[in-house]
């Protein structure tokens, strides 16, 4: 079998000074291994654990450089999309969360995760900017992630998978977007609206306030990390909100999936796109490259 | 907090005493809104109940000691999201106090698998440490309805009585049901005294299905023994030999009868055929001598990747030095008759679980379906039947609901409709996997434990191996309601998971020397396969049950979904319990593999229930000579439609309306297929992301390069005498369900070299002469295609009692339906080219490539433009023939093509003809910016017999017909020389048709025909935009 320049490149022996992203599954979880890939690929070592092992021995999450909250229908999602898995971070690990989003550790959660971390309160966080607000006990929810409903004439509702184009938002503090439109700045304008597609399968999407004013503050605090293009909402999003993150922008929830577009071949019609449009690294892999570059940024060498 | 707390044993420790609490959730209007109630209230409109409005609740019933301020964690931790929801202790007053309407509420049967009140139980007892017995159920008001339209929407729309009961008010009773308790006493049941009408008797009456010949060999057997059965080796016996789990008929031997002067098969010279002097022919175990035998004689010619195949729970073939892949597909279709959720849900669940039970465990990758329905608009709903429409809808949410749980991306599929799969449809599940090379087959030793992991045994899914062999009629909803079941997703995942690492943390190897799934048959099934050659000893009240009160016989029949067994040494057993406590898997011991005279000794509480011969339970079924009788003359068709002659322009919108061919997208958003991250294509293809693939292709090891292509074959118009007339052939239906299956791989890259294909039948009963002979038929081709292909069959199924008698008497046969499912190995995936059209700026040009010159009186038996404009006398109205030569080597000169990057697109001529073709990689590639469209002309086709309106007779054969072995292509104008050279080359033809362009318009000359593109993808947007 030929040997593919993706495996090639891949680091799945990674260095013992890659920084350490920790990957937290539960019964349900099951895009995780997706999300252990990109950590790999984007130069972290990558380690997969169960949140009841966690819950046994949180000094782990002290120890880890990322947090990953992969998607999936953790404990079935029966009740409601990431209930139980939220209920049980809140009632067991809250502390140790809190002190990692203290110490600014960045975290993506995705799908799934999304929910999970929105119902848990490290989302979108709390309302300054100093992370040492972090309050001892969760803030209230603020926001929510309800059932896929887009209005008419689109027939959101229920479960869909799709690729979506999205736009991140050049205001915003996110770490983990920032800079993604940065290497199609050289394509034509529809190439790069092409290139900038995530996909979303998911029937529980849809981001819902409290009240308007939570969104309004979202805005002005650049927590707004991402959105859907205008006529591409899958789920009926307010303001087309694909992704937030926390005040510090190092904690980045959103319903799409970056950690399944690591390889061109993945993306929708990358048989339709020209050989010269899929060079590089794809938005997906990127958005884990700048967490973790950002975190080797600041790792003293050989601290490890 | 203990991670581990197993939440059925919680539900056990709940205080007989302890009160039952109603909690209702509503959605905060403000913020969510109310989908469901919106969906509720559109639906009933849509039958005709005109609610304003539906406003829905989700109900939880708790049976536990909580304290009020406790009741209100609960619902602030677990039921409730404060931002969208509300919670109303007890219920809210219901809209008939207001007369503003009416309610109904759902809630599941006693006993029905009820997940969200399993995660609720398990939440309640994690979080605040009290034991929790839980129930969900839903409710809804609704608006400007009566009491009695309240109550005809819950059973038409909301509920099937068979799992659930409906209420007119909110339902809080003071407390649960309790289980029916049997008293365990070992009963013998008399069989030696008995004459053939009595043993015909009970074998219907007590469920076991088998025929007389095989009630005798049991009486035989145990009048050898001297003594009755006892009800547990009665049933064992059932079960082992059911059709479901034995093949009896594609395993015995046949009378053929039926030769035909022009018969498209030669009969003599086949493998384990004799040719009688009568004309007659018979056939030594059809399976083996047809599916089967080609298979072996391919390995022997020199095929050398398949790993597996026929033996284990599904087929497997190399990948690359490392790794193989496994592919298996099932049928659930008594069930999903019934209840259409709950039968697919555990359709797909069943088939997940044969792959992760293959050799020593395979990780499922992908996964498939199709499914056969009546159409959605059929009037004719006879008692007993569900609505097709609710079947489709529901058995897509089982496969939705079970296949994105479980993390497996739904790939790839179909749905074919016609009005006789009303009361009997047909759901296909399939699974592929990944297994290292080295794990491929199993053995268990003498010694190993019998250790069950996974779900708790019911009494869910007690008979379904021989309900499933049985006939349905008008009243099996009532009689066998317990066959129905309700899977539960994510304890399949746990149990996967912890296979998994059983199978991988130790560098040594598995903890585990065998392991299988329990499906049909449950643990008598599993244990007796796995136990065949050593014998087992099973203590049956070691099984973890999920509510008090089973008999030793309903544990050991149960099918229970969700439970896996295990031949584990004695030695790993406390590692893999381990493992099994950090996944919160129950695992439970329940003896020991290898007994002294390799017999099954069955124990209850110490007490011995049921004692056999391994020997007799798997070779002692009697294999009679059965009778074919073919004789197309005879077959009774449906008056031949008066034809119409539709203009060319409405006849392409017709066909693209047609639901076998309108865009199934409605499904297939509705399924993760990309979950895993390895979806390199996908079902749904081109800019618009709209075209129809013809194959998916996922890369099992992402990063790795190369990949597997997934598609099937389905053919049946070709094979039904009610659309083929006496043309109808299962042969010729076969080979060209062969063909397609490898059309639609080639196309999308595969190597025709590495394709491994599945023999799914479904027939009506072949009791009947004449239904055996066409599976004979059928079975025929699968030999000669197979051989011809060099496709090898790798794994398959069947379920031969596909038909419904109504009330009135009258019997609904399905037509015989034969799917085959192929997976072929894409050696690099970038090479990977779709359907959709792409254009170029320099000239793109459509070519027809096809093992036969194009034809202008091609045959039009089968087609779908038969089946809407009826047949002029000038039509050929025999069926296509699949040329075995040229067929084979059009799909090499295709996949050659596309290896050598000389294309831009290829698709499968396929349902609906070249034209139809066309237009579906038209609206593949269009996007609003930059609409497709194409100019098609044909200067040397003769259209002299196309009349003024363009399309009907004769030559319009030529965009209408169905024949195999047909592709178009896209390919830069330059290539097009080159394209010609090689196929004339081969033999093979191809023809330039047109080129594309950016006009937004289809434009046949030659017909007349110019049709915008949009409106094309309406058309074949709109039927099943649900």
């Amino acid at each position: 079998m030929p040997a593919s320049p993706a495996l090639a490149s891949n680091p799945l022996q990674t260095s013992p000074d890659a920084p350490r992203a920790l990957v937290v599954r539960a019964a349900g979880t099951n895009c995780d291994a997706e999300m252990v890939r990109a950590f790999q690929l984007a130069g972290a070592s990558a380690q997969l654990i169960h949140l009841d092992r966690l819950i046994d021995n949180p000094q782990l999450i002290s120890d880890a450089d990322l947090l990953g909250f992969p998607g999936g229908f953790s404990y079935g999602d029966d009740v409601a999309s990431g209930r139980i898995f939220a209920a049980k971070l809140k009632a067991a690990l809250w502390p140790a969360l809190r002190d990692a989003a203290r110490k600014g550790v960045p975290m993506i959660a995705a799908c799934n995760g999304f929910q999970i971390l929105v119902q848990s309160g490290l989302l979108p966080g709390p309302t300054s900017t100093n992370a040492h607000t972090w309050p001892d006990l969760p803030p209230a929810q603020e926001l929510a992630l309800a059932h896929n409903h887009t209005p008419p004439p689109g027939r959101g509702g229920g479960f869909t998978d799709r690729w979506c184009r999205v736009e991140p938002d050049p205001t915003s503090v996110c770490i983990w977007t920032k800079g993604l439109l940065d290497p199609l700045a050289k394509l034509p304008p529809l190439s790069r609206r092409d290139v900038c597609m995530l996909p979303v399968a998911h029937g529980e999407g849809r981001l819902v306030a409290s009240s308007p004013s939570v969104i309004e503050r979202l805005r002005s605090t650049g927590q707004i990390a991402l959105r859907y293009s205008k006529d591409e909402n899958p789920n009926g999003s307010t303001d087309d909100i694909a992704g937030i993150c926390d005040p510090s922008g190092r904690i980045f929830g959103l319903m799409p999936h970056p950690e399944r577009y690591l390889d061109w071949t993945r993306h929708p019609f990358w048989t339709a796109l020209d050989s010269s449009v899929r060079t590089g690294d794809t938005p997906g892999l990127m958005m884990f490259k700048n967490a973790v570059n950002l975190v080797k940024s600041q790792i003293p060498a050989g601290a490890r | 907090m203990n991670a581990t707390s197993d939440r059925s044993s919680a539900q056990n420790a709940v205080s007989p005493a302890a009160k039952l609490h109603r909690v209702e959730v509503w959605p905060r209007l403000e913020t969510m809104g109310d989908p469901l109630g919106d969906s509720v209230a559109r639906d009933a409109r849509a039958i005709g109940i005109d609610v304003k409005g539906c406003a829905t609740a989700q109900v939880y019933l708790i049976k536990a000691d909580l304290t009020d301020d406790q009741l209100r964690s609960v619902c602030d931790r677990v039921l409730v999201d404060p931002v969208v929801q509300s919670a109303v202790v007890g219920a809210k007053p219901s809209p008939e106090l207001t007369a503003a309407g009416a309610m109904v509420e759902v809630h599941p049967l006693p006993g029905v698998m009820d997940p969200a009140a399993a995660s609720v139980s398990m939440a309640i007892q994690q979080l605040l440490g009290v034991a929790a017995q839980v129930s969900t159920g839903t409710r809804f008001d609704l608006l400007n309805a009566s009491p009695a339209q309240a109550k005809s929407l819950g059973e038409k729309l909301l509920a099937n009585p068979v799992i659930q009961r409906v209420t007119t008010a909110p339902y809080h009773p003071s407390d649960f049901a309790k289980g029916v308790s049997h008293e365990h006493a070992v009963r013998r049941i008399t069989i030696t005294s008995l004459n053939d009408a009595q043993l015909e008797k009970l074998s219907r009456e007590a469920h076991l299905f088998l025929s007389l010949d095989e009630m005798k060999a049991i009486q035989t057997e145990y009048r050898r023994r001297g003594e009755e059965p006892r009800e547990i080796e009665l049933e064992t016996l059932a079960q082992t030999w059911s059709e479901h789990c034995v093949h009896k008929t594609l395993k015995s031997k046949v009378t053929y009868k039926g030769a035909a002067a022009a018969d498209p098969i030669t009969w003599t010279g086949r493998p384990g055929h004799t040719v009688n002097p009568d004309g007659s022919v018979t056939i030594n175990n059809l399976l083996k001598s047809t599916v089967a035998a080609a298979t072996f004689e391919l390995i022997k010619e020199g095929i050398d990747w398949t790993l597996s195949v026929f033996t284990d729970n599904s087929g497997v073939i190399a990948l690359d030095d490392t790794f193989g892949v496994c592919i298996k597909v099932e049928t659930h279709n008594h069930p999903s008759a019934i209840e259409p959720y709950g039968g697919s849900a555990t359709g797909i669940g069943g088939c997940i679980r044969d792959v992760i039970g293959t050799g020593l465990g395979a990780r499922p990758i992908a996964s498939t379906d199709v499914f056969c329905v009546a159409p959605p608009d059929l009037k004719d709903i006879p008692a007993g039947c569900l609505p097709p429409r609710r079947i489709l809808t529901q058995v897509v949410a089982g496969v939705r609901d079970y296949g994105n749980r479980m993390g497996i991306p739904t790939v790839s599929g179909g749905v074919y409709f016609d009005d006789n799969y009303v009361g009997n449809p047909l759901v296909y599940c399939g699974c592929i996997g990944l297994i290292p090379r080295k794990l491929v087959k199993g053995h268990v030793k003498p010694g190993d434990r019998i250790i069950a992991l996974g779900g708790r045994t019911g009494r869910d899914g007690i008979h379904g191996a021989t309900f499933s062999s049985a006939e349905l009629e008008h009243s099996a909803a009532d009689e066998f309601s317990h066959a129905v079941q309700i899977g539960n997703a994510i304890t399949e995942k746990q149990t996967l998971d912890a296979i998994m690492r059983a199978r991988d943390e130790d560098p040594r190897g598995p903890l585990y020397n065998a392991m299988t799934d329990c499906g049909a048959g449950g643990f008598s099934s599993a244990v007796g396969e796995m136990g065949g050659k050593l014998g087992a000893e099973v203590h049956l009240e070691r099984a973890p049950l999920k509510y008090p009160g089973l008999s030793s016989t309903e544990i050991w029949i149960s099918e229970a979904q969700e439970r896996m067994v295990l031949a584990v040494p004695p030695e790993n057993v406390p590692a893999l319990k381990k493992i099994c406590d950090e996944e919160s898997v129950e695992m439970a011991d329940l003896g020991s593999f290898g007994t002294p005279g390799s017999e099954l000794v069955l124990r209850f509480k110490g007490e011995e229930v049921g004692r056999m011969s391994m020997h007799f339970l798997h070779e002692g079924i009697p294999t009679p000579t059965r009778e074919a009788a073919w004789s197309p003359a005879s077959i009774a068709t449906k008056p031949a439609k008066t034809p119409t002659r539709p203009h060319a322009k409405d006849a392409i919108s017709h066909l693209l309306s047609h639901p076998n061919i309108a865009s199934k997208h409605w499904i297939i958003r509705q399924y993760d297929h990309e979950v895993r991250g390895g979806t390199v294509l996908k079902p749904l293809v081109g800019r618009s992301q709209r075209g129809p693939g013809d194959g998916s292709v996922i890369e099992p090891i992402p990063g790795s390069g190369s990949g597997i292509a997934i598609s099937q074959g389905l053919q049946t118009g070709l094979g039904d005498p009610n659309l083929a007339g006496a043309h109808a052939d299962a042969y010729l239906m076969t080979l060209a369900a062969i063909d397609e299956c490898v059309r639609n791989l080639v196309c999308v890259g595969a190597d025709p070299e590495r394709i491994a294909i599945l023999d799914n039948f479904c027939w009506p009963s072949c009791k009947k002469p004449e239904n055996l002979a066409t599976l004979v038929r059928a079975a025929e081709g699968c030999y000669d295609g197979a051989k011809a292909y060099r496709t090898p069959f790798v794994s398959g199924k069947d379920s031969l009692n596909n038909q419904f008698t109504t009330q009135d008497g009258r019997t609904i046969e399905i037509p015989p339906t034969l799917l085959i499912t192929g997976m072929g190995i894409v050696p690099d995936i970038t090479r990977c080219i779709s359907s959709d059209a792409k254009f170029s700026d320099a000239g793109s040009t459509l070519l027809l490539i096809s093992a036969a010159p194009q034809r202008t009186d091609a045959p039009m038996g089968g087609s779908h433009y038969k089946r809407l404009f009826g047949l002029s006398d000038q039509h050929n109205k025999a069926i296509p023939r699949t040329d075995l030569v040229k067929g084979p080597l059009t799909a090499k000169l295709i996949s050659k093509l596309v290896r050598e990057g000389v294309l831009l697109a290829a698709h499968d001529v396929s349902d609906g003809g070249v034209l139809t073709c066309i237009a579906e990689m038209l609206i593949g590639g269009s996007t609003p910016n930059r609409p497709l469209g194409a100019m098609i002309d044909l200067p040397g086709l003769d259209t002299r017999a196309v009349d003024a309106l363009g399309a009907t007779d004769h030559a319009g054969a030529f965009w209408w017909n169905e024949s195999p072995s047909q592709y178009i292509v896209e390919a830069q104008s330059t290539k097009t020389p080159t394209i010609i050279e090689m196929a004339q080359k081969m033999g093979l033809s191809a023809t330039s048709l047109g080129s594309v362009n950016t006009s937004g318009v289809l434009t046949v000359k030659p017909l007349g025909l110019s049709s915008v593109v949009g409106d094309l993808a309406a058309a074949w947007r709109g039927p099943l935009d649900w």
